[in-house]
């Protein structure tokens, strides 16, 4: 018997067995989309960008070097200089950093605030749902990127209160996912067997609810990565994200924007940067609804 | 009767909706570190006339009736003063708000016009290579940073191709010759017969509608792809085709009419999204809409405008959703469900 069999058998002989053959199975749908292997390589890029910035990046993104400012792309500076002559593809990379902390911290943040919220609505119905529902439906209905601007502007700028602004407007989604998944689970037969036996509520919520509403919820966390990865740099851009020196995408492209017209490459480079991370997260989320959410076959 | 139950259930909503909205604006308020009573006394004055002036602006209230205060002044249209301009908030949205309508509107219309046609197409065409080409245009429209791609398109048609105008709404010559009646300068344009002024408004206006246009239409044509997938699976559109009906018969007199309500709300609710998305396209383009009076606020720590505008947007969202709810409520009986 080979490993694949194993992996791959219908009678597994023990939980694990199992457990190893579903990943095994996620993961052949996986190798099959190419678009889902692409956005899958440009994350794993980005990562090691912020990981391993001090290694990858040739220069000191903050190195000033007046008499080689505005440099076009060419053999030293790969993808030329800003007004202060730093070079653009260091700063670039360790631009990765704030990018991906924002939006790790915002899925930490709003996406267990949000299955707290649909779990309990749904779990607990009556009163507690009415009213938890009320109260996610009028967050819902904010607009979310005026309101983290204004939350900012009046907190003041920096990565920590963008997140803060970023989370408070991002949870309602998760909410409504958790809370329909929680209804179309809690009349099925195992979960009134796990409630006869006298489990505890503690029990049932973390042992059986969660883990049915963790897929879709990943699903759409990973799609809203996207969009935060947007936000983010749309506060960055206005100048009240991630504070100068420190290089971020966004405050990039607003020191470069006086110089569009001529030295086009300064506000080119890092938008490329973002569109390349959220397109990363758009196509991993698409292909993880595929290759997780088993009612897709 | 319908009518009655509709509008008193949305009426509700839209007045929950619209007070949490206002305790939002009115804690980030509270929130600001910046002390207001200071603001008007100056760092100077004694502590006598310190007092006196919270007293008289009303900060030694408790918590909730400083917030009954706001929402009885803000329904009376007192947003406070703007420190920046030095007039009313009020005014001064009444004077950007027309620049960002202007904008949003034309980026609805295109991305209407475009991304439902473009939808169905999509559907009708299902995994043929224009739904794939479909899917990459949308999927780029998800992706890219609207203040970018705005910076892009600047350089593109107006430096190196000189198609459309540049940033702002009007060029400096019809700037402050053409009368001021509405504030829409189109409306304006028109009703003075300034042709000329007209078309330079429209090419000013053609590079960023286009830009909000096309963010819409990304979302718009996926979901009417999605819409008409759905039903194109259904057993009433196998039985119109083999009554012998023609495709686009289908598609737009048996279709249509059923995925209209959603279509509806997509489209409303793109609108709400378009206005907000204006904000960082209007300061690429110096539109002198919300969008940059906010923005400029933001840096003179100029709390009752920035939460003055963050307010409107929010009570435009509002008043879509409890628009778009009440007429999906009226028009599709399984709503009632």
């Amino acid at each position: 018997m080979t490993m694949r069999d194993w992996l791959l058998t219908d009678t597994p002989v023990s939980a694990w067995q199992a457990r190893a053959g579903r990943w095994y199975r996620v993961w052949l749908r996986t190798a099959r989309s190419p678009a889902m292997l692409f956005g899958l390589s440009i994350l794993a890029l980005i990562v090691l960008c912020a990981l391993l910035a001090p290694w990858l990046a040739p220069f000191d993104p903050n190195a000033q070097d007046i008499s080689r400012r505005l440099q076009p792309p060419g053999s030293i500076h790969w993808l030329g200089t800003d007004q202060l002559g730093r070079d653009l593809l260091s700063r670039v990379i360790y631009g990765a950093q704030p990018t991906l902390l924002i939006v790790l911290l915002v899925a930490v943040l709003s996406a267990p605030l949000g299955l707290a919220i649909g779990i309990s609505a749904g779990y607990f119905g009556g009163w507690v749902n009415t009213v938890l529902m009320r109260i996610t439906d009028i967050f819902m209905a904010f607009p979310r990127l005026v309101l983290a601007l204004a939350l900012v502007a009046v907190l003041g700028p920096g990565i920590v209160n963008a997140v803060i602004a970023i989370a408070i407007t991002a949870w309602p989604p998760y909410a409504r996912i958790a809370r329909t998944e929680t209804l179309s689970t809690k009349a099925s037969d195992f979960l009134q067997a796990a409630k006869v036996q006298g489990l505890p509520d503690s029990r049932i919520v973390f042992g059986h609810l969660l883990p049915i509403c963790l897929p879709s919820t990943v699903i759409r966390v990973t799609l809203d990565m996207a969009g935060i990865i947007l936000t983010a740099a749309g506060l960055g851009f206005l100048g009240l994200g991630a504070q100068p020196p420190m290089s971020e995408w966004g405050a990039m492209i607003a020191s470069g924007r006086q110089f569009i017209f001529d030295q086009w490459w300064v506000a080119a480079v890092p938008g490329v940067a973002i569109l390349l991370g959220s397109l990363a997260f758009n196509l991993v989320g698409d292909g993880l609804r595929d290759v997780l959410d088993p009612r897709n076959g | 009767m319908l009518l009655l139950r509709a509008s008193l259930r949305a009426g509700t909503t839209f007045v929950l909706m619209l007070v949490a909205l206002m305790l939002v604006t009115f804690l980030i308020g509270k929130a600001a570190p910046i002390d207001p009573v200071l603001k008007v006394v100056g760092d100077r004055a004694t502590p006598e006339v310190y007092q006196a002036a919270k007293v008289e602006m009303g900060l030694d209230r408790p918590l909730y009736e400083q917030f009954v205060r706001y929402v009885w002044r803000a329904a009376q249209g007192d947003l406070g003063q703007s420190t920046s301009t030095g007039r009313p908030v009020v005014q001064d949205l009444a004077l950007y708000f027309p620049a960002t309508i202007e904008l949003a509107t034309f980026g609805l219309l295109l991305g209407v016009l475009f991304g439902v046609p473009l939808g169905i197409l999509a559907a009708h065409k299902h995994n043929q290579w224009i739904d794939q080409l479909l899917r990459i245009v949308c999927l780029f429209g998800y992706s890219v940073p609207v203040f970018w791609l705005g910076l892009v398109g600047l350089l593109v048609f107006y430096a190196k191709l000189g198609w459309v105008a540049g940033p702002g709404r009007l060029d400096d010559v019809y700037q402050f010759t053409l009368e001021t009646w509405s504030n829409f300068v189109l409306i304006d344009a028109w009703r003075a017969g300034n042709m000329e002024a007209l078309r330079n408004a429209l090419s000013h206006l053609a590079l960023p509608s286009v830009l909000l246009g096309y963010f819409s239409l990304a979302y718009i044509s996926r979901m009417t792809r999605a819409f008409f997938l759905e039903e194109l699976g259904k057993e009433y559109v196998l039985a119109a085709r083999v009554k012998g009906a023609s495709e686009f018969h289908v598609l737009v007199r048996h279709v249509l009419p059923n995925v209209a309500a959603p279509l509806f709300t997509v489209i409303s609710l793109s609108y709400a999204v378009l206005l907000e998305g204006a904000v960082l396209t209007e300061t690429v383009f110096s539109w002198p809409g919300l969008g940059s009076y906010i923005t400029g606020a933001l840096f003179s720590a100029d709390t009752s405008a920035v939460l003055g505008g963050t307010l409107l947007i929010g009570v435009c969202f509002v008043v879509l959703n409890s628009l778009t709810d009440l007429i999906s409520y009226l028009a599709d009986p399984r709503a009632r469900a």
